[in-house]
């Protein structure tokens, strides 16, 4: 064994995936697993920690993987995380824990985010439970959403006695684990189900089907139904577009549109009664993680898929893996090149985009180099469905119906960082709806201080 | 679970339900919708408010038979019941808002229902017929058989107008040829409300665009979520782009985009065909929705 290189973990052929739903990565073995986990130098000073939004003890339960003792690891880590399983899976490791990695200055950084992955699985696999708090305190918490910041929120009160409910607007608990992040990256019976499940045991209410703002407000909460506090955890909202000529021709769809129709209400099998665009040839406008979902869906739904993103490979947003695993899987990647038109035929339908070159020029304010238009360097591309995956703008169904609740400039809620405090008294934030769209574990890391904060408010009552 | 706890055949392939939703039924007004799924394999299907009963937690909701989901959802009986049932989405209707209500007893009003239609209509006259406000109401459909809500209707508007397309009952046209001639007869109206097919609607805007009517139209595009992240429902109002299931479902008619809006509504026509064929075949089923290969 080479110890400068990560132990390989199994994947599934890219030609056999691009046609399934099947999960792409299979995880370690136990003996892959203990492995991997002897490659961690143990470092007093560990950096890993410093790059986890949750701050899991990583060296701490690699010791006990190394040791065999799957167990221990797994608690460690559930002191930490509500969602193990979850991260293992959907985290950007390469710019977090595993970017600070001290094994990673001369070889491959450890395999946190694969270890992580196996101890949750091992753990549901052997029935193994986060432990519920041994006396109720008898405070009532709402959580609205029930996404990654929610989650981890309600699961983070729940285990300090408090009786928390979350309420849930769709119909299925899990928010973005289960519109938009697809099964072949999470399956959602099998991990995100069972996740929720493990929250559902620390004592968790979930009620679905109730959209605050709408079928009841946060003050109603407050004053009519006992709680004396609320997290907001609503995520993003609004799908962006581009303001382009043709845009709301059909056959054009918002990624999360496109998403929710395959994850949420499982269109890819044939039982579900919702419909969804199988596209001969699909062009994906976009380079973030969601981009990628969405172009390997349309990918296994039959198409050739192409992803058009303004600026070169180096600056796409989604994780290096997606990326990675979308090429392998035969999507094809147009870089620097931005639509400008969509062509429609007679009856309304989508027949082709309009695409200029770009190439970069200054770094912008962000520090990002700035894609610039290439005179006359516009052509046409054929196409019958094009997917936008241009981000989101804040919901306003909450801000709007809730009496002093500050919004900033971008509409987002305003919240401090370190507590998600808004400007409404024993009301907190945190996640995509006061960040605009990020990742998962930074919303988790934002519910994990908004729980801390509500406990320090409430026990200070 | 939501139970059924009322069904009525109201006409012809049009239905009425009550169905158990408390929390939908303490805060809904009139104008707003709610979202309905059958069951786990079921689509997210949104239906306007027709009623609602807060003391008894029921909600009213009135559907055609059209396509594949409503189809299945009529064979749904009193006393079983949805496994969803989500609301109430949109904004209320601006008439039906009591800090309006000064500035509404004002106006003279006229209401345009076009087939299903009459159902989001009838919750609107109510509320303003329990605020003092009398209003007209022309109501049509096809044929008299498609006709429902006519004594009802009655007990709520100031004047009713009941047209059919083929005369069996009532004015013998459509509803724009009602407006006009109670128009041309002397009536002046300030404000008009238009429910209906999307083709009815645009065909009102036309009319009280002609006769300086300011219009509001209540849009029901293809939806999934409803609740202001999907996009699906995305329709040109002017010169913006609105998402009908939280800017609306009711829009300024003059400025809205009808014929795009038309087109984006036929957008899953094949799939939906290939379902419904689906489910008229049963067990007969051997191909040709295109989807199980049973005809290769």
């Amino acid at each position: 064994m080479d110890v400068m290189k990560k132990v390989p973990v199994t994947e599934q052929e890219p030609k056999v995936r691009a046609t399934n739903f099947e999960e792409v990565c299979l995880g370690y073995t136990k003996e892959e697993a203990m492995a991997e986990a002897s490659r961690c130098l143990n470092c007093k000073n560990a950096q890993c920690v410093k790059g986890c939004p949750v701050s899991i003890n990583i060296p701490a339960f690699i010791a006990e993987v190394k040791e065999g003792n799957f167990e221990a690891a797994y608690q460690i880590i559930s002191q930490s995380s509500a969602l193990p399983a979850v991260c293992g899976r959907v985290c950007p490791q390469e710019s977090q824990c595993e970017g600070k990695c001290i094994r990673g200055i001369k070889g491959e950084a450890v395999s946190i985010g694969k270890l992580e992955r196996f101890v949750a699985d091992w753990a549901r696999e052997n029935g193994i439970k986060p432990a519920p708090a041994e006396k109720k305190n008898g405070h009532k918490v709402a959580v609205i959403g029930s996404g990654p910041s929610g989650l981890t929120c309600a699961g983070d009160l729940a285990k300090l006695g408090y009786d928390v409910t979350i309420f849930e607007a769709l119909h299925e608990a899990g928010g973005v684990l289960c519109y938009g992040i697809p099964e072949f990256r999470l399956p959602k019976q099998k991990v995100v189900a069972k996740e929720i499940e493990n929250v559902k045991s620390l004592g968790v209410k979930i009620e679905t089907n109730v959209v605050i703002g709408k079928s009841v407000t946060i003050d109603e909460l407050m004053e009519e139904e006992g709680f004396e506090a609320v997290f907001i955890g609503s995520g993003a909202g609004l799908p962006r577009f581009m303001g382009i000529p043709g845009e709301q021709a059909n056959g054009v769809f918002s990624a999360n549109e496109f998403l929710t129709r395959n994850n949420l209400m499982k269109a890819f099998k044939s039982e579900y009664d919702t419909p969804i665009r199988e596209g001969a040839k699909v062009v994906v406008v976009g380079g973030g993680n969601v981009a990628m979902d969405a172009a390997r869906t349309a990918l296994r739904l039959g198409a050739e898929v192409h992803i058009v993103y303004r600026r070169s490979e180096a600056e796409l947003p989604a994780r290096a893996e997606e990326v990675h695993h979308a090429k392998e899987e035969g999507i094809i990647f147009d870089l620097l090149q931005n639509p400008t038109e969509i062509m429609v035929d007679e009856n309304g339908w989508v027949k082709g985009i309009k695409i200029i070159c770009m190439e970069l020029g200054e770094p912008d304010a962000s520090g990002r180099r700035s894609p610039v238009e290439i005179p006359g360097s516009e052509y046409e591309m054929e196409a019958d469905t094009v997917i936008m995956s241009l981000g989101t703008s804040p919901n306003p169904l909450i801000s709007s119906t809730t009496k002093g609740l500050e919004t900033n400039r971008r509409k987002c809620i305003v919240a401090e960082e370190e507590t998600g405090k808004t400007s409404k008294e024993a009301v907190y934030a945190g996640g995509d709806a006061v960040t605009g769209a990020a990742t998962v574990i930074l919303a988790m890391g934002a519910g994990k201080h908004a729980a801390k904060a509500i406990d320090e408010y409430l026990q200070g009552k | 679970m939501y139970p059924i706890v009322r069904k009525e055949k109201l006409a012809d392939k049009i239905y009425l339900m009550d169905v158990m939703a408390p929390r939908v039924a303490k805060s809904c007004l009139p104008g707003q919708f709610i979202i309905v799924k059958m069951d786990e394999e079921g689509e997210r299907i949104p239906l306007t408010i027709c009623d609602y009963d807060r003391e008894k937690g029921t909600v009213t909701i009135v559907f055609q038979t059209v396509g594949y989901s409503t189809t299945r959802m009529a064979e749904y009986k009193e006393g079983d019941s949805f496994m969803d049932f989500v609301g109430p989405l949109g904004c209320p209707s601006e008439l039906c808002e009591e800090e309006n209500l000064e500035e509404t007893r004002k106006k003279k009003i006229v209401f345009i229902a076009g087939g299903v239609g009459t159902a989001p209509v009838y919750p609107q006259v109510k509320w303003l017929k329990e605020h003092g406000v009398d209003v007209d109401v022309i109501m049509g459909s096809r044929t008299k058989d498609l006709l429902f809500y006519v004594d009802e209707m009655k007990a709520v508007a100031g004047n009713l107008y009941v047209t059919t397309d083929d005369g069996s009952f009532g004015f013998h046209g459509v509803g724009t040829a009602q407006l006009e001639e109670l128009v041309n007869g002397g009536n002046h109206y300030d404000h008009c409300v238009a429910i209906g097919p999307m083709i009815m609607m645009k065909f009102v805007c036309v009319l009280t665009k002609k006769l300086n009517i300011p219009t509001v139209v209540s849009m029901n595009p293809i939806m999934v979520d409803g609740t202001g992240m999907c996009g699906a429902c995305r329709l040109v109002v002017g010169d913006e782009v609105k998402f009908a299931c939280v800017d609306g479902p009711e829009f300024d008619g003059h400025l809205v985009d009808f014929d795009q809006a038309m087109k984006r509504q036929q957008q899953y026509k094949t799939e939906e065909g290939r379902a419904m064929l689906k489910l008229q075949e049963g067990d007969t089923h051997h191909g040709g929705c295109g989807h199980c290969g049973g005809d290769k």
